[in-house]
C-alpha cells in the first residue's frame, strides 16, 4: 500500500511548496521573516516530516511482516541459531557436521566466503598488474594480446564465466583414474584439484628460526644500507640482497636440519584420491572465474593509473638525469599508486560481493549455506537476510575505512 | 626558402625494421614475442577449427553433430527459446516490434549526424516503455494476455536491464540531490540508503526481493516473481545511479550554482533548469557504464528461477538428447553479451572523449 | 662521466663552444619544425631566445637535452654529441639543468626531497651532503623556510624558484629555461626573474626562452629571434632592440613593445 519512494515524494512535495513561499519573503518586514518563511524553520520542518515518513513506512512494514509471519506460523527472534541444522556441507574450514547448529552454518559459510575472496584477491591482483603493464608494453604483440584479453573478459557476465569453468571445463575433466597429473604431486580431475600437503617433522623449528633470522637480517641490512648511503652516498642493492637472504637462509637451515619437511602426496585410493589438500571443483571454478574477471578490471585501473602521471613529470625527471628505471621507480610509480589504490580496493570489494555467485554452482559460501539452505529450512527470512546483509555491510565498511585511512596518509598536499 | 624544400629523412618502416622496434627491441621482448607467438599459433588454429571449420551448422538433429567441431545446430534449433523464452509463437510479432523499435531508437545514437537522433533517444526513454507495457503483456486493446511467467530468453534480459535503468534514473537523481542537500537528516537518510544497497551483493537483494517482499506486504497484495525481481534490481541500481549522478553534480563549478541563485531561481528550478541538464550530460558515459554492468548482472535472476538468456541456455544444455553442448551454449550467450557490451562501451568511450575535449576548448 | 664534474673547478677559463649546433633539422611527421639551425654558445654566455608562439623555440631548447630528437645535423654539448646512445644522453642531462613552463615539480615529494632526488640517485651524493647543498640553493632562491612543504602548498612563483633550485642542485654547467614566467601571475614574475638575474650574474651559461624583454635587455649577451623554425636574427640586445635588421623582427618587436 505504501510505495517505497514515499519519503522521497514527501521531500519533493515539501520543497515544491517551499519554492512558492520564497517569493513572498521579499515582502517580509525587516524585523526578520515569520517562522513560516524562515528557511531554517522550513528545513527543520521538511526533515521532521521525512524522518516521520521513514519511521511510518518502517513501522507499517514491520507490522505487516509480523502479522504475515504469525499467520504462517513462523516465530521471530534469533533462537533458531541454536537449533541443530541437520544438513551436511561439502566443504568447511571450521569443524562441522550435520548435528551442529544453524549458528555454526553461518561460520562455515562466512569462512568459505573469506577463503575464496582471499584467494581471488591475491591471484587477481598479480594477474591484473601483469596484464595492465603488458597493455603498455612496447612489445606490440604483448600489448595487443593484453588488450584482447581485457576486452573479451570484462564484457562477458561473470556468472556465465563461472558456469563455463564449472559445467563446461571442470565437469568434462577425466575421472580420478585418468587424472591430469603434474609430476606425480598435483592431480586434476572432475572431483577437484589435489595438491600435496606439507607435513612438518621434528626439527622444522630450525627453519622457522632461519626465517625469523632472515627477517631480522633484512631489517638490519636496510638500516645499515641507509646509514651507509647517508655517510658515503653509495647505493647498496638492498632489494636483491633482501630477497637472497629470505631465500637462502631458510634453505640452508632446511638442509642442515636434515630436510624436516615431508609432503603428503595425494594418491588414488579406490575410486577417489586421498591425502594432500583437496580443492573441490566448485572452489576451483569460482576462484578461476573471479580471478580472471577481476583481473581484467584491475588491469585497466593499473594502466590508467600509470598513464595518469603527466608527461611533464617524466620529462622533468629525465631532465634531472634520472635514467628510465629510476624515473619509473621514484617518480611514476609512487604517483600512479595513489591513483590505483582507491579503485583497486573497490574492485576487491566487488570481488567479495561477486563471490556470492557461488550459490549458482553450489560452492558453500555465506549466501549459499546461510541465505540458501538455512533460510529454506528455518523460514526465518528476516533474521537471516538481516545477518547476511550485515556481514557484507561490515566488510564493505572495513574496506572503505582502510581506503580512507590510506587516502589520508598518501594524499598529495595542496594549498 | 630552400630549407623548407628538404623532406624529413624517411624512416624506413619496412617490415623488418617494424618488427625490430615493436617485437624484438631487446632480448626480453624477443623472448616474450616468441613465447606469446607460440601460444597463439598453437591455440588459435584448433580454436578456429572447432568454432568454424569442423563445426556443424546444418542438419536435422543431435546425430548430425560431429565430435571434432562445435555443434551450432543445437543453438540454431533452440534459438527461438533463447530469444523469446516460452512466449507463444503466434504472438512473437509483438516482441519483434519491440526489438525493432528498440533498435530504431538506439542504433542511430551510434551514428553522428543522424537526423533527429536526439528525438529518437527521447522516444526510447519515454514512448518506447509505454508501448512495451501494452504490447508485451497484452490483455488490453484486444491483445491476448501473455503472463510474465512465459517471458524469457534475450527478451527478458533486455526487459530487466532496460526497466532497471529507466526506473533507477529518477530515483538516483533524487538520492543524489538528497545526498548533496544541506539538510542533515535528508542527507543522512540518503547516505544510509545508498551505502547499504551498494554494500550488499545483488544476489542477496534478489533473494530478499523474492522471500522478504511477500512478508512486507499486507494480505491480499502480491507481486509476480518478475515484478519482485525488478523492484529489487531497481532499488539496488538506483544507489549506483545516485553515485554516478553525484559525480556529475560535483563536477559542475560553484559559479553555476551562484549564477542560478543570483538569477533568483528557487531550488527546484535551479536544479532542473541549470544544474541537472549540465550534470546529466556529463555523466552519460557513467550511466552507460552502469547500464553495461547491470546488463551483465541481469544473468543473476536465473538463481531465483527466471529464464533470462543464460537461464534458458542453462536449462537446455542439460537436455539428454544433446550430448555435451554446454560449451556451444555458453559461447553463444557469451557472444550475445559481448556484442552488446563491447558495442555500448565503445560508444561510451567515444562520448567520453568528445565530452572531454568539449570541456577543454 | 664523473670527470665532467671534477673538471668543472679546473676550468677557470671560459670554454668556447660549450654548445654547438650544426645544420640541425627536426620534423614532426611531415611538419618541418626546425630548419637548418646553426649556433655556437660559449661557456658563461647568456642567450635569450624569443619569437612568436609556434616558432619552434621551445622545441629547440628541448633538443639540447634530448627531450626531443633531432633528425638531421649535429648537437654537441660539452664535447658530447647527442645521438641515440643512452650513455651520451645521460651524461649530457647531468650537465644540463632545465626549468619548465609548468614547473613539473614532483607533487609526492617535499621541496627538499625534490631537490635531493637527483643528486642522491644520479650523482650518488650522501644524503646529508645533498640536503645541505639543497638548503644552500633554496636560500639562494630565498625560500629555505619552505623546504619541508609539498609543492602543492606553494604559490606559482615559489614553485618555479624551487624548480630552479632543483635544477641547480645537480651543479649543471648549462641551464635551460623554457618560458619560466609564462604560467605565472604578474606579481610573481618579478621574484622569479630576480633569481634568474642573480644566477646570470654568477657566470652560469644560460639559454632562456622568454617574452620578458626587460630581462633580455639587462642580462643577455645575445638575443636570438626565431620565426617559422628558423633563426631569423642574432644580435647583442642593444643592437637587437634599437636597430633590428630583419623586417620580421621589427614587426615582432613592434607588437610586443606596443603595450
Amino acid at each position: 500500500m505504501i510505495p517505497p519512494g514515499l519519503t522521497v515524494m514527501l521531500f519533493l512535495q515539501g520543497s515544491f511548496s517551499g519554492r512558492g513561499m520564497k517569493k513572498q519573503t521579499i515582502d517580509s518586514r525587516p524585523t526578520g521573516p515569520k517562522p513560516l518563511y524562515d528557511p531554517r524553520v522550513r528545513a527543520l520542518f521538511f526533515q521532521v516530516i521525512s524522518l516521520a515518513a521513514v519511521f511510518w513506512v518502517g513501522w507499517v512494514l514491520i507490522d505487516n511482516t509480523l502479522s504475515n509471519m504469525q499467520s504462517r506460523g513462523i516465530s521471530t527472534g534469533f533462537g533458531f541459531l541454536g537449533e541443530s541444522a541437520g544438513f551436511g556441507i561439502i566443504m568447511h574450514l571450521v569443524p562441522y557436521d550435520a548435528t551442529m547448529s544453524y549458528g555454526r552454518t553461518f561460520w562455515v559459510g562466512l569462512t568459505n566466503t573469506l577463503l575464496v575472496s582471499a584467494m581471488g584477491i591475491v591471484t587477481a591482483t598479480i594477474l591484473g598488474f601483469v596484464i595492465g603493464v603488458a597493455r603498455l608494453s612496447s612489445n606490440w604483440l604483448v600489448a595487443k594480446v593484453a588488450l584482447v584479453y581485457i576486452e573479451i573478459i570484462r564484457n562477458i557476465p561473470l556468472l556465465l564465466q563461472i558456469f563455463f569453468w564449472y559445467f563446461a571445463v571442470l565437469s568434462n575433466l577425466p575421472s580420478p583414474r585418468q587424472s591430469v597429473e603434474v609430476g606425480g604431486a598435483l592431480f586434476l580431475n572432475n572431483r577437484g584439484l589435489y595438491l600435496p600437503g606439507p607435513v612438518l617433522q621434528d626439527g622444522f623449528g630450525l627453519v622457522w628460526g632461519a626465517v625469523v633470522l632472515a627477517l631480522v637480517a633484512v631489517v638490519g641490512v636496510r638500516v645499515w644500507a641507509k646509514k651507509r648511503q647517508l655517510a658515503t652516498g653509495d647505493i647498496f642493492p638492498t632489494f636483491k640482497v633482501s630477497i637472497a637472504l629470505l631465500i637462502l637462509l631458510p634453505l640452508v637451515a632446511y638442509f642442515i636440519a636434515g630436510r624436516p619437511l615431508e609432503w603428503d602426496l595425494p594418491a588414488l585410493k579406490g575410486f577417489n584420491f586421498g591425502g594432500g589438500i583437496t580443492l573441490i571443483p566448485e572452489l576451483v571454478a569460482l576462484w578461476i572465474a573471479l580471478s580472471l574477471y577481476t583481473a581484467s578490471f584491475i588491469a585497466e585501473i593499473v594502466r590508467s593509473g600509470i598513464l595518469s602521471v603527466s608527461q611533464g613529470q617524466t620529462e622533468a625527471s629525465k631532465a634531472l638525469g634520472l635514467p628510465n628505471g629510476l624515473t619509473l621507480r621514484l617518480v611514476v610509480i609512487p604517483q600512479a599508486m595513489r591513483v590505483i589504490i582507491p579503485p583497486l580496493t573497490s574492485q576487491y570489494l566487488n570481488l567479495v560481493k561477486n563471490s556470492s555467485l557461488a550459490t549458482a554452482i553450489g560452492y558453500p559460501d555465506l549466501v549459499a549455506v546461510f541465505m540458501g539452505t538455512t533460510l529454506n529450512q528455518t523460514g526465518q527470512a528476516v533474521e537471516v537476510v538481516a545477518i547476511t546483509m550485515a556481514v557484507y555491510l561490515t566488510i564493505s565498511l572495513l574496506i572503505s575505512l582502510f581506503m580512507n585511512l590510506y587516502n589520508r596518509a598518501v594524499a598529495i598536499k595542496e594549498r | 626558402m630552400t630549407e623548407s624544400m628538404i623532406r624529413p629523412p624517411i624512416k624506413k618502416l619496412a617490415p623488418v625494421k617494424w618488427m625490430r622496434t615493436h617485437l624484438f627491441s631487446n632480448w626480453f621482448n624477443s623472448l616474450l614475442t616468441l613465447a606469446v607467438g607460440y601460444l597463439l599459433i598453437t591455440s588459435v588454429g584448433p580454436l578456429l577449427n572447432w568454432l568454424i571449420f569442423d563445426a556443424t551448422f546444418q542438419g536435422s538433429g543431435p546425430d548430425d553433430c560431429v565430435e571434432a567441431g562445435a555443434c551450432w545446430l543445437f543453438v540454431k534449433q533452440r534459438l527461438n527459446f533463447f530469444i523469446y523464452g516460452f512466449y507463444p509463437d503466434e504472438f512473437q510479432w509483438r516482441v519483434d516490434i519491440m526489438f525493432a523499435l528498440l533498435a530504431a531508437a538506439f542504433v542511430p545514437q551510434f551514428i553522428e549526424r543522424f537526423p533527429g537522433r536526439k528525438w529518437l533517444g527521447i522516444f526510447g526513454m519515454t514512448g518506447l516503455p509505454i508501448i512495451g507495457c501494452v504490447l508485451i503483456p497484452g490483455g488490453i486493446l484486444g491483445l491476448e494476455e501473455v503472463g510474465s511467467s512465459k517471458w524469457g530468453g534475450l527478451m527478458l534480459t533486455l526487459i530487466l536491464a532496460y526497466i532497471g535503468i529507466l526506473a533507477s534514473l529518477p530515483i538516483g537523481v533524487l538520492l543524489a540531490l538528497g545526498r548533496r542537500s544541506d539538510m542533515p537528516v535528508i542527507r543522512g537518510l540518503c547516505v544510509v540508503f545508498i551505502e547499504v544497497w551498494r554494500a550488499v551483493p545483488l544476489i542477496t537483494v534478489l533473494f530478499m526481493a523474492s522471500v522478504m517482499l511477500p512478508l512486507f506486504l499486507p494480505d491480499g497484495v502480491s507481486f509476480e516473481k518478475l515484478a519482485r525481481a525488478l523492484i529489487g534490481i531497481t532499488l539496488w541500481q538506483s544507489a549506483y545511479m545516485a553515485e554516478v549522478i553525484r559525480g556529475g553534480l560535483q563536477a559542475i563549478p560553484r559559479g553555476q550554482y551562484e549564477a542560478a541563485n543570483a538569477l533568483g531561481l528557487g531550488y527546484w528550478r535551479k536544479m532542473g533548469l541549470v544544474i541537472l541538464p549540465q550534470a546529466l550530460k556529463l555523466v552519460i558515459p557513467g550511466i552507460v557504464n552502469t547500464f553495461i554492468s547491470l546488463f551483465k548482472d541481469t544473468t543473476l535472476v536465473l538463481i531465483i528461477g527466471l529464464f533470462d538468456i543464460l537461464g534458458a541456455v542453462q536449462s537446455t544444455i542439460a537436455d539428454p538428447a544433446w550430448q555435451n553442448v554446454a560449451i556451444e551454449g555458453y559461447v553463444f550467450v557469451a557472444f550475445c553479451f559481448w556484442v552488446f557490451c563491447f558495442g555500448i562501451s565503445r560508444y561510451s568511450q567515444n562520448l567520453e572523449r568528445k565530452l572531454d575535449t568539449g570541456h577543454k576548448t | 662521466m664523473t670527470q665532467h664534474t671534477e673538471s668543472k673547478d679546473v676550468q677557470a677559463v671560459n670554454k668556447p663552444g660549450i654548445i654547438r649546433v650544426e645544420g640541425m633539422h627536426k620534423w614532426y611527421g611531415n611538419f618541418h619544425v626546425l630548419k637548418d639551425l646553426n649556433l655556437t654558445i660559449d661557456q658563461g654566455e647568456r642567450i635569450v631566445i624569443c619569437g612568436p608562439s609556434g616558432s619552434g623555440k621551445s622545441t629547440f631548447i628541448r633538443c639540447i637535452n634530448r627531450l626531443e630528437e633531432h633528425q638531421q645535423g649535429r648537437i654537441i654539448v660539452d664535447d658530447v654529441e647527442l645521438t641515440d646512445d643512452v650513455r651520451h644522453i645521460d651524461s649530457v642531462r647531468r650537465e644540463v639543468g632545465m626549468v619548465f613552463q609548468h614547473f613539473n615539480l614532483f607533487p609526492h615529494l617535499t621541496v627538499l626531497e625534490n631537490c635531493c632526488l637527483s643528486p642522491i640517485w644520479v650523482r650518488k651524493t650522501p644524503r646529508r651532503e645533498a640536503e645541505a647543498c639543497a638548503m644552500e640553493y633554496l636560500e639562494r632562491v630565498k625560500i629555505p623556510d619552505q623546504a619541508n612543504k609539498y609543492p602543492g602548498q606553494l604559490s606559482g612563483g615559489q614553485q618555479q624558484r624551487v624548480a630552479i633550485a632543483r635544477a641547480l642542485c645537480m651543479k649543471p654547467k648549462i641551464m635551460l629555461f623554457d618560458e619560466p614566467t609564462s604560467a605565472l601571475d604578474p606579481e610573481m614574475i618579478k621574484e622569479v626573474l630576480d633569481v634568474m638575474i642573480e644566477l646570470a650574474g654568477s657566470g652560469m651559461t644560460m639559454i632562456c626562452v622568454t617574452h620578458e624583454m626587460g630581462f633580455a635587455k639587462t642580462v643577455a649577451d645575445r638575443v636570438i629571434f626565431m620565426d617559422g623554425g628558423e633563426i631569423v636574427e642574432e644580435a647583442p640586445p642593444s643592437e637587437f632592440f634599437s636597430n633590428p635588421r630583419e623586417a620580421r623582427t621589427q614587426q615582432f618587436l613592434q607588437q610586443i613593445l606596443q603595450h
